[in-house]
């Protein structure tokens, strides 16, 4: 998990991460592989290997549910319509949502768009899984549910799984190995439970900024 | 105390003059830019496409949204411009070493050779174009094309090559829709207001025709085609920041693409009928 306050540069990271920002200098390693010194065969060939939830959700307005999860299966496999359809339903059934098919992303509500997202980023089984603020725009209730689903996923499939977030409560929920970042650089990397301990003066601002989390400060 | 004037006046001159230059300099500069990002999208644009079914199945798709869409307004601006013209001719044709089938001639060549190529362009232009510009920048700022570009699809070539190839095919079409509804145009209300005979409208449109008038009007739809789909498509696939920019980039599209079109207009007429 990636996490720092708006504006650090999580989002810059992870789009680096994935190559729609150019990196200035660096490497970005996929299995030994560095994306950035690949040509555009290579880079392609990774980019099939990695599924992204974007903070809106980034479904295309003119396909319908079923449309959405079926589309990178019909660029990329040679897969019967029926094929593709039951793949499709699948995902979208193991994302909990049913009797959407035929829905267009405008009528969907934002924790069904998360869904859709996650079940598109799955139909053509990903290796690794980048998450932009999949919170974001959602209540608490809804919130915990994709947290719960990106969690399952990551074990189910066995896939790379970096989140991005400012959430503590996903954090805490779903967190394994936690990076802080702070002004555009890496201020602190470690576990859940030591995120929690952290003596870092930057992290325990930005961990104990809620009246909800001090109070849990002060009972630990 | 003159002397110190003088050089402050000399002083605020050579400024405003290295403003000027500074400012012509950024235009140029910025100008080039824009070119040079222009080629290297239509590069990407037409590169091979990941699965051409595919493309094949948006192209048509592409028909039918711009094409068919626009039949309609194609079809009611060219049936009054060629009635307008029918009037216009016989109302200023007053010399009588002037024939009335005059009228049938000037009604044919204005559609032929301006009205339907050039005129209906920059008519789409304004249609067509604002609705690519548009698409594709709100796809832009809603990470559409992030997600396509994640998936490892060309991005350029998938949004934009059907687009331009279904203006290119159809917008010829349009144009040969344009000239005979023009000219029925003309042939009808010309007779309704008694401007001119059936007689003399037929052998006016059929009088020293040239075949060549219309290869040259179809070549210059394909080029103009280009431009209206190409242009608006730049600017929506470089829009950045919200639904402000996506309406500015828009407008740009179309700003562009129709002074294009002018430009090549008169380029194609050099080089094709001169």
């Amino acid at each position: 998990m990636i996490i720092g306050e708006s504006g650090s540069g999580k989002t810059a990271l992870i789009r680096c991460m994935v190559g729609l920002n150019e990196i200035d200098s660096g490497e970005v390693l996929f299995d030994d592989r560095n994306f950035y010194g690949l040509d555009f065969t290579g880079k392609k060939a990774i980019r099939k290997e990695i599924g992204m939830l974007f903070q809106g959700g980034a479904l295309f307005d003119s396909k319908t549910v079923e449309e959405n999860v079926v589309f990178p299966l019909s660029m990329f496999t040679d897969l019967s319509v029926s094929e593709k359809r039951d793949r499709a339903n699948f995902c979208l059934q193991r994302v909990n949502l049913v009797n959407a098919n035929n829905l267009f992303p405008s009528e969907l509500s934002g924790g069904m768009k998360k869904r859709v997202a996650i079940a598109r980023a799955i139909a053509v089984q990903p290796k690794y899984l980048f998450c932009d603020e999949p919170n974001s725009g959602l209540d608490p209730k809804t919130s915990i549910v994709i947290d719960s689903l990106i969690k399952e996923i990551t074990e189910e499939y066995a896939i790379t799984t970096v989140v991005i977030t400012h959430d503590m409560n996903s954090v805490i929920e779903i967190g394994d190995h936690i990076m802080f970042i702070y002004k555009g650089s890496k201020w602190w990397e470690g576990g859940k439970d030591e995120i929690l301990k952290s003596d870092n003066e930057e992290v325990q601002d930005f961990v104990y900024a809620t009246k909800f989390m001090k109070d849990l400060r002060t009972k630990l | 105390m003159i002397q110190t004037s003088n050089k402050l006046t000399n002083y605020k001159i050579d400024l405003f003059i290295i403003l000027i230059f500074n400012q012509i300099f950024g235009q140029f500069m910025k100008l080039f830019f824009n070119f040079g990002r222009y080629f290297i999208l239509m590069k990407r644009t037409f590169s091979k496409p990941e699965k051409v079914s595919i493309y094949r199945a948006r192209v048509f798709e592409e028909i039918d949204i711009l094409g068919i869409g626009s039949l309609g307004i194609v079809a009611i601006i060219s049936v009054f411009i060629g009635a307008v013209i029918t009037i216009q001719s016989a109302f200023n044709f007053i010399n009588p070493l002037v024939p009335i089938y005059a009228v049938g001639c000037a009604v044919r060549d204005s559609m032929i050779l301006e009205f339907s190529p050039a005129i209906i362009s920059l008519i789409l232009a304004g249609k067509i174009g604002s609705s690519i510009a548009s698409e594709i920048g709100t796809m832009r700022i809603t990470e559409q094309i992030d997600a396509l570009e994640i998936m490892g699809i060309n991005s350029a070539s998938y949004l934009i090559q059907p687009k331009i190839i279904a203006c290119v095919i159809f917008s010829p079409v349009l144009v040969i829709f344009s000239m005979f509804l023009g000219i029925m145009g003309g042939y009808v209300f010309g007779l309704l207001t008694g401007v001119v005979t059936n007689y003399e409208y037929i052998i006016g449109i059929t009088y020293n025709f040239r075949p060549y008038n219309v290869v040259y009007a179809l070549i210059k739809a394909g080029v103009f085609a280009f431009i209206f789909a190409s242009v608006p498509a730049y600017h929506g696939y470089y829009t950045k920041g919200g639904s402000l920019e996506v309406g500015k980039s828009s407008t740009k599209g179309v700003v562009y693409s129709s002074v294009l079109i002018l430009a090549f207009d008169l380029i194609l007429t050099q080089l094709l009928l001169a």
